[in-house]
């Protein structure tokens, strides 16, 4: 558990997608100055994380890179860092972008899952939210990978989409799960202020979901994709049995984990710090001997208390009693939480149910 | 004498003064205490000669009802002094504290001292202070007048005279000050000179002749106010070579220069390196520095008899500074000290607790600095079962009270718990025992009881005829009994009626301004016990009786009580995670209740890296939220829910 993860971020897409802001640029012409940029990046870290079980390429879109520049980026990595032999090795991909050519490639690169950013499975929503692929391309995609050889899919979804009903979330989700994932991540929209369809709903031009809406939404994927057979693991994750993301679940465990890139975060178990978000203020300050760090935090016994309640209740793992037996009225909190079915109680563990994760961002507030 | 006492007495007994000219008033009757004082003075000035600058300083208030226009007034006399230039002036530029800036009312008493020069060429240093209008803030003004020899009594041109117009010029009838009506908003299209000219005569027994028509925001009749503050106010009286008297009417505490001691000399002098001894107590400092009041600490070189200004001398021990006590110099002390203030009556009682058990210690020396600035406020220890250690705390009403809490959250960082406000009851138990009770906590056994009586007042509400109605149906909504009516002027009338103290202390005044479209207003006094059936309200949340919600009402008005209480806690209460049920119960049984239903989804769909720290530093300033929330059982109540629980409406 204690094995640290390696995460690098690919600042590039090829368009933009509405709901998105994450950072990413569309124009690709910086990509063989990135890839310098983090090779010198990569080598202020050596040995100071390795070895990791677990690598994520995720972006951004790490398949707008080509083929060749992908290569050279995973061999870079492999050869600045140390990998433990069972490493989880993912990759997020665009459907569009999974070639028969570029889904070997990343079988010979050692990429043993694969994380793709289907989003809908219907046609209509695909373009409002400008999505490159239509459904049945990313099926077609996905179809690929697998007879390619990889045993282990994930499948992005998003849902709640202005205008999205129910019952078209749902057939998507029915269709995708057509496609046996192993792990699906469902996330429901979250407008963000500078994504254009934030901008859209503060001109008033889109109509954000209710929040009766957004549970039922909710509820329903638990509840369908419960029924499946798969694990409602984290608020927006599921997977088959045995079929965790080890490298997300550093993020909620409080693994170390390194991130290179623009924009990306690390955290090695006291500090956590970020780089720029800018790419090209990234690619400056390490042309110039100097670090793309932006900033970072110390954290205090209390942050990371904090931290641990807030990750805790996210994920089915919960949180142990004996950390918070500290926190003020705790027999009535933890009493009024079983009677109103937010969470459970289970070998010294606080576990929120479904319903407790609807409230997730809440819960923590109440053991401070 | 005994006629203008007589006048004083009448308004307690409800009877209009007789009709008088302020000249008269200031000539015919020399002040008693000023009088005595005057007997030693005269012999000492034989032989020293008149204080030379005494004729050069006016020291005066303006007086009048809440919002007639007194520090607007004051603006326009600073503006007309140059003190301040167009870029640092902002209007009401003597409230300075954030919470009078926020409400627009003025709460303490602000001192300044104005140069000015007559058309003789004379000049004179003029000591204005500028009074609160609100009926809670009346010890201010009592303090203020305390160091004047004249006032400027302000009246709205188109409100006319109004409960504090009347209770302010009755207090400065018996300080014996010098009358100077000035009609104020004769700008307004609704103004009505000639109505309130009458009122003058009519209702307060001036000579409308005397007053002086003026708008303040448009700055006319200022030079002609100027003019008369100097003509019809006497100087001081005092004598600069007797030994030094020097009244504490208010202090503050700075934290490197230790208490700041804003009073008026009576006699003698005080300078710099002066050894001076608080009267009451007998202790001595050494003076660092005098100076007067401008916009800002003017040092000076020396205070003199007659002057307003301001004493440090390192005094670093707060409960050494006593508002009303005098100062002297110890190596040539006064004989007798000045009278002081008259004591506060407060009649409105709430517990203070801290948060959190720790801040104890920090909320008493808060308590003791914020005492030096608010002398109205009286308290001393308590404590409860479910909130720990804390204060009870008198007010002198519910505007007072909430000035307290506010400024002792701001200005001294305090956060604590306040609990649901109540006057004072008294129980006679069986074995002729009276228990005498101003805290719900403490309400007997119900059993012992043999009669239980509350506070009545008598309140006076000044009204248009056109909304008699409307106050009538809200006296009566609020026990009001015993209806008596005046009409001093034509279209206007005076209505009187004995209510409880209980039914007035939280929003009645707010009430009644809104039913009379701002036109009505009201003042009370206190008017003995009388009995009634008052029960003990308790409130329950999950189940959980909570103490500091508890209420003392009369049995008529339980349910009301309970339910108006029940839904205000509903909107106070944020929502949790989980559903609350809200109970009111009298010894037991329900008789009121609301749920305030849960959040019904709280989280964001994706955690990853920079989120992580994006989600904590919310949850720290969640934290500190939390902090100013009480727990019970496993829900948080707000700090401020404990006194807006009896406000009826929720704004
Ligand atoms: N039209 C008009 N409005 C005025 C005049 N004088 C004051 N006002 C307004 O009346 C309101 C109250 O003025 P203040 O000077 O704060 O009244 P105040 O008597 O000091 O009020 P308190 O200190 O709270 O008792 C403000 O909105 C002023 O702008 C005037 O001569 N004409
Ligand atoms: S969703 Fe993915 S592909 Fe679309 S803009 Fe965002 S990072 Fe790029
Ligand atoms: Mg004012």
């Amino acid at each position: 558990m204690n094995n640290s993860g390696l995460y690098v971020h690919i600042p590039f897409c090829r368009s933009r997608c509405t709901y998105c802001d994450f950072y990413s640029q569309t124009d690709l012409s910086l990509a063989p100055e990135w890839l310098a940029a983090m090779k010198v990046e990569a080598s202020l870290y050596k040995d100071r994380f390795a070895p990791f079980d677990s690598l994520y390429l995720g972006g951004g879109t790490p398949t707008a890179l080509t083929k060749c520049r992908l290569k050279k980026l995973v061999h870079t990595l492999y050869r600045e860092f140390c990998f433990k032999e069972d490493l989880e090795f993912t990759v997020e991909a665009n459907p569009d972008d999974l070639s028969q050519d570029y889904v070997a490639l990343l079988k010979d690169l050692g990429v043993n899952r694969v994380s793709v950013g289907v989003q809908s499975l219907d046609d209509n929503e695909l373009s409002f939210i400008r999505r490159r692929h239509n459904a049945s391309q990313a099926e077609k995609a996905f179809e690929r990978l697998r007879k390619t050889g990889f045993q282990t899919l994930s499948v992005d979804l998003i849902y709640a989409l202005p205008g999205q009903t129910l019952n078209t979330w749902l057939k998507t989700l029915h269709r995708a799960v057509r496609l046996h994932p192993e792990h699906l991540s469902c996330y429901q929209l979250t407008l963000e202020k500078h994504s254009p369809l934030g901008i859209m709903a503060t001109r008033g031009k889109i109509k954000k979901a209710g929040i009766e809406e957004e549970r039922r939404f909710f509820l329903a994927t638990s509840s369908f994709l419960e029924e499946e057979g798969y694990l409602h693991y984290e608020v927006s994750n599921f997977a088959l049995h045995g079929q965790l993301c080890r490298h997300n679940l550093k993020y909620w465990e409080g693994s170390p984990y390194l991130g290179l890139g623009p924009a990306a975060h690390s955290f090695d178990g006291t500090a956590r710090w970020w780089n720029t978000r800018s790419i090209k203020r990234y690619l400056r300050r390490l042309s110039e001997g100097g670090s793309p760090r932006a900033g970072k935090e110390t954290l205090s016994p209390e942050a990371r208390y904090m931290e641990h309640l807030l990750l805790g209740f996210r994920t089915r793992l919960g949180v142990e009693i004996d950390r918070i037996k500290h926190a003020p009225e705790l027999e009535a909190i933890l009493e009024r939480l079983q009677k109103s079915g937010l969470a459970i109680i289970r070998k010294g563990r606080v576990i929120p149910t479904t319903e407790g994760f609807l409230h997730a961002d809440g819960l923590p507030l109440l053991f401070l | 004498m005994g006629s203008l006492l007589e006048n004083v007495f009448c308004k307690v007994g409800g009877k209009k003064p007789s009709k008088r000219t302020t000249g008269k008033l200031h000539n015919e009757f020399q002040p008693v205490r000023q009088s005595k004082i005057f007997f030693y003075k005269s012999i000492l000035w034989m032989n020293q000669g008149l204080e030379r600058h005494m004729s050069q300083i006016r020291n005066f208030s303006i007086i009048a009802h809440i919002d007639h226009g007194k520090s607007t007034l004051a603006d326009r006399f600073i503006q007309y002094a140059g003190l301040v230039n167009e870029r640092q002036f902002r209007d009401q530029i003597l409230d300075s504290m954030d919470l009078e800036r926020e409400r627009g009312i003025t709460i303490k008493s602000h001192t300044i001292t104005l140069p000015y020069t007559d058309e003789a060429g004379e000049s004179y240093a003029l000591n204005l202070i500028d009074t609160p209008g609100h009926v809670d803030f009346s010890y201010e003004v009592s303090r203020a007048l305390a160091s004047c020899e004249g006032v400027l009594l302000l009246v709205d041109a188109s409100q006319g005279v109004q409960a504090q117009t009347l209770s302010n010029l009755f207090m400065a009838m018996e300080h014996d000050l010098n009358i100077i009506p000035v009609i104020n908003k004769i700008d307004l299209p609704s103004a009505d000179v000639q109505m309130v000219k009458d009122q003058l005569d009519s209702e307060l027994g001036l000579d409308p002749d005397t007053a002086i028509l003026c708008s303040a925001k448009e700055g006319t009749g200022i030079v002609e106010i100027l003019q008369a503050i100097v003509k019809q106010i006497p100087g001081p009286a005092e004598n600069a070579e007797s030994p030094l008297k020097a009244l504490i009417f208010d202090a503050r505490y700075d934290p490197f220069r230790g208490v700041i001691v804003s009073c008026r000399l009576f006699d003698g002098r005080v300078k710099p390196g002066d050894v001076i001894r608080f009267m009451s107590h007998g202790r001595t400092y050494r003076v660092e520095e005098v100076g007067l009041f401008r916009l800002t600490r003017e040092p000076a070189k020396n205070l003199s008899a007659g002057e307003v200004g301001y004493i440090i001398a390192g005094v670093k021990t707060v409960s050494d500074t006593r508002i009303g006590d005098t100062i002297t110099l110890d190596s040539n002390p006064a004989f007798e000290a000045l009278p002081g203030f008259k004591e506060v009556r407060p009649v409105v009682f709430s517990s203070l607790y801290p948060i959190s058990s720790e801040d104890y210690e920090s909320l008493v020396v808060a308590l003791e600095k914020y005492k030096l600035n608010d002398a109205a406020l009286v308290y001393q220890k308590d404590s409860s079962a479910a909130l720990g250690q804390g204060f009870r705390c008198g007010f002198l009403g519910l505007l007072h009270l909430e000035i307290v809490q506010e400024r002792l959250e701001r200005e001294y960082d305090q956060s604590f718990i306040m609990t649901v406000p109540s006057v004072q009851y008294q129980f006679t138990l069986s074995g002729d025992r009276v228990l005498t009770v101003d805290n719900p906590q403490y309400y007997p056994d119900p059993t012992t009881i043999v009669t239980s009586a509350e506070p009545f007042i008598r309140a006076t509400i000044f009204t248009p005829e056109r909304h008699l109605g409307a106050v009538m149906k809200l006296c009566m909504e609020r026990r009001g009994v015993n209806a008596r009516f005046n009409s001093p002027a034509p279209g206007r009338l005076e209505v009187i009626y004995d209510m409880p103290l209980a039914e007035v202390i939280v929003d009645f005044h707010d009430k009644l301004k809104s039913i009379t479209q701002g036109y009505g207003s009201f003042d009370y006094e206190l008017a003995g016990y009388r009995e009634g059936n008052l029960v003990k309200l308790d409130f329950l949340v999950n189940g959980e009786k909570v103490d500091a919600l508890s209420l003392i009402v009369h049995a008529d008005r339980a349910r009301q009580w309970a339910v108006q209480v029940c839904d205000r806690l509903k909107e106070e209460i944020p929502r949790h995670q989980f559903k609350i049920a809200i109970q009111g119960a009298i010894g037991g049984k329900i008789i009121a209740r609301s749920t305030l239903s849960s959040f019904r989804k709280d989280v964001t769909a994706k955690c990853y890296g920079g989120d992580i720290t994006r989600k904590r530093k919310l949850l720290e300033k969640q934290k500190k939220g939390k902090k100013r929330m009480k727990m019970v059982g496993s829900v948080q109540i707000p700090q401020g829910a404990f006194v807006a629980v009896l406000k009826a409406d929720y704004e």
